[in-house]
């Protein structure tokens, strides 16, 4: 063959690496000064570790310099991350997306969301392409351990739970008895459930399926008494049969699932503010503080610790790296627990998920607030 | 492509043989009923179809609420694309159509279906109560586009030949530009906002674009002499086509920013189109090698014998009738590889698929799936089948299947 042919060859894979390049342009978010159109995008280097690893202070730093937050949701779980008709991203862990942007940059629009699947979210935070992991997960010892990660105070205490027909009379576990339960194979659904009964020393029928679709379409069908997952997987799942009002969700929870941010290990002072931003929200429901009547409280209040928390005094957004207003900021642009909690979950949504465990411990809940001072 | 001279007849006109004609009835009677067994299969049929149609179809048109396709078409067709940009994406279909248009008039001047094709499914959608009034003056300005292009190609065919090759070549860049933009004409819009209807069917168009060269390199390069060229053609077809692409996405998605240095991040659109290009260059290497097999030896030799060079034999005497022989093939690649790109759905895109699922998360339309997956299904299917489609006619256009 001869040279002329290595040439064309040549030709051809540069174009087709260039056209490759083309196709997937990333581009930052350019301003009108700069033309940064680039497939790969290299931020300064902040921390000289590892990938896993990030050093005190470099994280806001990072997001600081970006001028947004990089948040890692689901976008695929009602109630808690969805995309809606106008293509905006709604939903409770969502919120606390918005929350922590609003508490560094005082909008809460200023935040890309990264929908994530259950399998890639850690390496997603482990490598850096999120700044912050809100995405129902259960926090675990081998996941704090193992995975480099640190998690940051629980947003929603989740459970297992068990859904029946009102008509069956079965109101306690012990009603179970001999009943046959519809339940996803091979999650740790399936297992808490079959360590639950065990220890109760209840008989019960396991009718496995593969997905949770099928799983509820037989419950529907009546092929099973009762079937079992996440209280607030049951709750939506509910809304979706024909009558939800006719079933029920027991009272009794069959496992822990504490869920909440995650962030890399390693930068203590971006998971004081994560965590911190959370707590804002916790102290704005139990001070009886939010979004509506922040700015009256703001001007009227004597009250000291009100006065830390929304700003006025003791400079506390500071020992964040934080503006004063942070927390000011997170009540007034996205609310306190409970306007999240209403909005997403509660009564006005088809949910209508009682808040339970969710509640603040005045209410005999586990919302507990570290204080602000 | 389709750029064969239409054949002229110099001498008269030659008569087709005459066809069989038959009323309805006559044929009903020839097809159906012709024995007592094909009329028993034909009734034990038309059972079947009934007692399954009929609930379908009583679920289509009375039971099921449709609110959440027509609530939520943007989202399906464009995902997150900002609102006030959505006008490239119009100006991308309206170049598209005036390309077709083009061609139409030029290389194929008697094929009445296409023209039927550029103009009335347009209309037809314009017509369609449920969308926007924006789009449906877009799909008009779509048929009046292809109706100028398809002018101007009847009016001058040959002067207008070679800006198609051109506007050919260049679509595939300029529809990047338009949608990706570029500072400070058009707004960047970053690639987590593209979604839906069109970031699967560019995921398919940039993986058939670029992995069809990939593939005849690879191809090419499996039957060459040199050792190392060989060597690594065979290899990498080999260690791709035992991976499965799901492996390979998740490798693209979870592995690669392992192994690279924490600074640089690479686009995750970008990351799921180098996997699904890498993975279908492999395949279609296997598809155009079969091809190349079936070409005799003595064409090579004849093109040696006649003083053509190596480069010269391979790509005017080998590639294209290789080619021709394997468009049911490729086609076929094709459409599977526009089916794949579902798969990026399972590492986070939101795709077709992903957004399907996002909007059964939303609270108003939970419980929906028969809705939202018919719909997608549909698109996949009408996408699929046009593939099909065009392949069949290009196969006749080329004359594949006749000798």
């Amino acid at each position: 063959m001869s040279k002329r042919v290595f040439y064309f060859l040549g030709v051809l894979l540069v174009l087709g690496v260039l056209l490759a390049a083309c196709g997937g342009g990333q581009a930052s978010s350019g301003g009108p000064e700069a033309v940064k159109t680039v497939i790969v995008t290299v931020e300064a280097p902040s921390s000289g570790g590892s990938n896993t690893a990030a050093g005190y202070g470099t994280t806001l730093k990072t997001v600081k310099d970006r001028g947004y937050l990089i948040c890692g949701v689901n976008a695929q779980l009602p109630g808690f991350g969805y995309v809606d008709d106008q293509g905006n991203y709604k939903g409770f862990d969502v919120d606390y997306c918005h929350a922590v942007a609003a508490a560094i940059f005082g909008d809460p629009s200023k935040v890309e969301f990264r929908p994530l699947t259950a399998k890639e979210r850690f390496t997603a935070l482990q490598t850096g392409e999120i700044d912050v992991l809100i995405r129902n997960t259960t926090w675990t010892l081998t996941r704090d351990t193992d995975l480099g990660t640190n998690f940051a105070a629980t947003t929603f205490y989740d459970g297992q739970g068990i859904l029946v027909r009102k008509d069956s009379g079965i109101t306690k576990l012990e009603d179970l008895n001999g009943a046959k339960i519809c339940v996803a194979t091979g999650t740790t659904t399936e297992l808490n459930l079959a360590d639950q009964m065990a220890a109760r020393g209840i008989d019960y029928t396991p009718v496995v399926f593969e997905t949770a679709d099928q799983v509820f379409g037989a419950y529907e069908e009546g092929r099973c008494d009762a079937v079992t997952t996440d209280k607030s997987g049951l709750v939506s799942r509910r809304v979706t049969l024909k009558n939800p009002d006719d079933h029920i969700i027991l009272d009794a929870t069959l496992s822990k699932e504490p869920l909440g941010p995650v962030v890399r290990q390693g930068d203590d002072q971006w998971y004081d503010i994560i965590n911190w931003v959370v707590f804002a929200t916790f102290t704005g429901e139990e001070m009886g503080i939010n979004s509506k009547n922040v700015d009256d409280v703001k001007a009227k209040t004597d009250d000291p610790n009100v006065k830390k928390l929304l700003g006025l005094e003791g400079e506390m957004g500071q020992k964040l790296g934080l503006g004063d207003d942070w927390a000011y900021n997170v009540i007034k642009y996205v609310g306190n627990y409970a306007e999240i909690y209403e909005r997403n979950l509660g009564p006005g949504t088809p949910f209508n998920l009682p808040r339970g465990l969710n509640s603040s411990w005045k209410d005999g809940g586990l919302l507990y607030a570290p204080p602000i001072r | 492509m389709m750029n064969r001279e239409p054949e002229q007849y110099s001498s008269g006109e030659v008569l087709a043989p005459p066809t069989e004609r038959y009323t309805v009835l006559g044929w009903l009677k020839k097809n159906l009923f012709s024995t007592w067994y094909y009329t028993l299969l034909t009734l034990v049929t038309l059972y079947i179809l009934y007692i399954v149609l009929k609930p379908t179809l009583i679920w289509v048109f009375t039971q099921a609420q449709w609110q959440v396709v027509v609530v939520n078409l943007r989202l399906f067709m464009v995902g997150q694309y900002p609102t006030d940009q959505i006008f490239r994406i119009w100006v991308a279909l309206h170049l598209l159509a005036f390309t077709a248009g083009l061609a139409w008039a030029i290389w194929l001047p008697r094929a009445r279906r296409i023209g039927a094709f550029l103009l009335f499914i347009p209309l037809a959608l314009a017509a369609l109560p449920f969308i926007s009034g924006f789009s449906r003056i877009n799909w008009i300005i779509f048929a009046v586009a292809a109706l100028i292009g398809w002018g101007l190609g009847t009016w001058k065919p040959k002067a207008m030949r070679r800006p198609l090759l051109v506007l050919l070549l260049a679509y595939f860049p300029i529809l990047i530009l338009l949608i990706l933009g570029i500072e400070p004409i058009l707004k960047i819009v970053k690639t987590n906002l593209w979604g839906g209807l069109l970031l699967t069917m560019l995921l398919a168009v940039v993986g058939i674009t670029v992995s069809f060269p990939l593939g005849i390199l690879l191809a090419l390069g499996r039957r060459s002499e040199l050792p190392i060229v060989k060597l690594f053609s065979i290899l990498y077809i080999e260690i791709i086509r035992g991976v499965p692409l799901v492996t390979v996405l998740f490798m693209a998605q979870l592995m690669l920013p392992l192994f690279l240095p924490p600074q640089i991040k690479i686009d995750n659109v970008l990351r799921a189109m180098a996997g699904i290009i890498l993975f279908s260059a492999a395949y279609m290497a296997e598809n155009v090698r079969g091809g190349l097999q079936a070409i005799p030896k003595g064409q090579s030799e004849a093109a040696w014998a006649l003083g053509l060079s190596g480069f010269q034999t391979t790509f005017f005497i080998i590639l294209p009738q290789a080619l021709r022989n394997v468009i049911p093939v490729l086609v076929n690649q094709f459409i599977s590889l526009f089916k794949d790109t579902s798969l990026v759905a399972i590492v986070g895109l939101l795709d077709l698929l992903g957004i399907a699922s996002t909007v059964l998360a939303q609270p108003e339309f939970i419980g929906k799936q028969r809705e939202v997956y018919l719909f997608i299904a549909l698109i996949y299917w009408v996408f699929s089948y046009a593939m099909s489609y065009a392949s069949r006619r290009l196969e006749v256009a080329l004359g594949v299947g006749e000798r």
